[in-house]
């Protein structure tokens, strides 16, 4: 296991990336960024075998598919400080003739992006065929995939949902991040969604929580634990709360923040509250 | 005029399932994908010889699409199959999304395609599917006219690295192109030389217009035939140099005015070479229930129908 301390420092500069890279272009989703740092961050770090560099097919590693792409800052802050592109390139984050998306493509050739995500609903399947890939070509590497919770109101989901766990595609992880947040408020306001855990467990699926997403050892050890569940004919879910906005404490708690850039001030008391430690780009 | 035979009638969407059968001995990154509709899609023969590169999605076409996309990463060369409607239409966003500009190698196969799928009606007879898959950045939109082509097609398209749509119908109509024929993408096939108006067709219509050709050689009208299997990307020299001689241009579709084969040819045209233009399409109109032939022939889309668009066009040439 890597040090947890160079972890949680890596935990803390991405999130300084995220609430920069948003203030810069005044636009950009903080909030589910924020809230999912420590799960992406141990994901790249400490989960997933990864080849050096970055070609499409991904033969012989794990692969990671992001549904909810509107939380690309972290996915991009993720990426470049784990080498797939330089990190000065985050300040190019949204701006015209940039790789780096709005929402994650694989348009502009940046290395990492295996897929554009963020009209909602579809990383699911994407993952799920990816993971029939692997299966027809004899590797034994998992598929991890992150989804919003109010993402799964999208009924494509749930095709996917039965798809995987009636044909026993056992060499996925999907990860639900259960902040209970979206933009038009909480999700048992616009569309209450019931128990998830019980949703996935009825359609098939070997389901198991992470009760504190922002704790990074829970995180680690939850999906070590979701690892050893794979290969055994079905495929697993995690259901992770997390806390949407966590680490800059006026974004905690809201859907205020979903799409919302921090202004100057509120930029320096976001940066106060996670100081610098492995450099800004 | 040169004359064709008819080799005996088969429906298009056998031609797609004999290629599938050819490309599952010839090519292991081949595989199908099917939304509950394998005996319409004529693809069995695939299943059978290759269980472990087939997967039955169920009906859940927008899974499907998502799961062809996800197979492309790992080297995978996915063709799905469904109807027309269910291809495009239903599942819009996510070719668009995860397809079309992720920039996947998915080979959308549709079935049943315009107003020949007959009785079943309007609920399943899309007229919109050209303009759909066109208007997509990438998008190569292929609709072969026989089960000869289709099979040559089906084949080609494999080889082909990218997007592509690939149309096909549910009636069985005249066999009547070279069973060795190459099909070479985006390039159109020279079917009859004319001199005084070009037919532009594609799919079902392009027996059609030879039909229409026949009759009016005996007009005394010299007709040039082209078969335009590829719409996108459209072989722009092919009809340029054909209007360039006869200088007024009939196009003719199983599909809407709006957003066919029609408006690329006239785009093309009003850009390079204008000349007088019919169109044989539906008139932004939905269909109905009936027979293949009552339907071509109530919404104007057979050989008489080509025919009369020839003498209103000849009219008009300048």
């Amino acid at each position: 296991m890597s040090d947890l301390k160079e972890l949680q420092d890596l935990v803390t500069q991405v999130r300084r990336d995220i609430v920069r890279m948003v203030h810069k272009v005044n636009s950009g989703h903080p909030g589910g960024s924020l809230g999912c740092t420590e799960f992406m961050v141990a994901l790249y770090n400490e989960i997933m075998e990864l080849k050096e560099g970055f070609d499409m097919n991904g033969l012989d590693e794990d692969l990671f598919f992001l549904s909810n792409g509107h939380i690309s800052p972290l996915y991009y802050s993720v990426l470049a400080r784990h080498g797939y592109f330089p990190v000065e390139e985050l300040q190019t984050f949204r701006l015209l003739n940039s790789r780096l998306q709005g929402h994650p493509a694989t348009h502009e050739g940046l290395p990492g992006v295996r897929i554009a995500s963020g009209s909602l609903g579809q990383g699911m399947s994407v993952a799920i065929g990816a993971a029939l890939a692997k299966k027809l070509n004899k590797d034994k590497h998992l598929i991890y995939s992150l989804h919003g919770d109010g993402e799964l109101q999208e009924g494509q989901n749930w095709e996917a949902i039965m798809y995987a766990a009636g044909n026993k595609v056992d060499n996925i992880i999907a990860t639900i991040d259960h902040n209970g947040q979206q933009i038009d408020g909480a999700t048992s306001d616009v569309l209450p969604m019931g128990d998830l855990k019980k949703k996935f467990e009825a359609f098939g699926w070997d389901t198991m929580e992470i009760k504190n997403g922002n704790d990074l050892e829970e995180v680690i050890h939850g999906l070590n634990e979701a690892k050893k569940r794979t290969g055994k004919g079905k495929p697993v879910c995690i259901i992770m709360d997390t806390v949407m906005g966590n680490g800059v404490d006026f974004m905690m708690h809201t859907h205020a923040w979903h799409g919302k850039a921090p202004n100057d001030q509120q930029l320096e008391i976001a940066l106060s509250q996670n100081p610098e430690t492995l450099g800004d780009y | 005029m040169k004359k064709y035979i008819d080799q005996g009638k088969k429906d298009t969407r056998s031609g797609y399932g004999a290629g599938m059968t050819v490309l599952g001995r010839t090519n292991p990154k081949v595989v199908a994908l099917c939304a509950d509709l394998v005996g319409s899609l004529k693809i069995q023969e695939f299943i059978d010889e290759n269980p472990e590169r087939f997967f039955q999605v169920g009906i859940a076409e927008a899974n499907m699409m998502g799961i062809a996309a996800g197979l492309t990463i790992g080297g995978y060369i996915p063709f799905t199959g469904t109807f027309a409607n269910f291809s495009t239409g239903r599942v819009y966003d996510q070719i668009r999304q995860s397809i079309a500009y992720s920039g996947k190698n998915v080979k959308i196969c549709a079935s049943h395609a315009g107003l020949t799928l007959g009785e079943d009606g309007a609920t399943h007879q899309i007229l919109e599917d050209i303009g759909l898959m066109k208007m997509l950045p990438g998008m190569t939109v292929i609709n072969p006219c026989d089960f000869n082509q289709t099979k040559a097609a089906t084949i080609a398209i494999a080889e082909h690295e990218g997007p592509v749509y690939l149309r096909f119908g549910r009636p069985a109509v005249a066999n009547f192109t070279p069973a060795d024929q190459k099909f070479e993408i985006g390039k159109a096939i020279l079917l009859n030389e004319g001199t005084d108006v070009t037919i532009v067709a594609t799919g079902h219509l392009v027996w059609q217009s030879l039909i229409a050709a026949e009759n009016l050689e005996s007009q005394g009208i010299s007709a040039e035939v082209i078969n335009i299997h590829t719409i996108k990307p459209l072989d722009k020299e092919a009809i340029i140099n054909s209007v360039k001689k006869t200088r007024a241009i009939v196009t003719a579709e199983e599909h809407n005015f709006l957003g066919g084969l029609g408006e690329s040819v006239a785009r093309t045209l009003t850009t390079t070479y204008p000349v007088p233009q019919e169109f044989i399409a539906t008139q932004d109109t939905f269909g109905e229930s009936g027979t293949p032939d009552q339907l071509m022939e109530k919404y104007g889309l057979n050989n008489k129908a080509i025919e009369k668009a020839v003498l209103r066009v000849l009219k008009r040439k300048v």
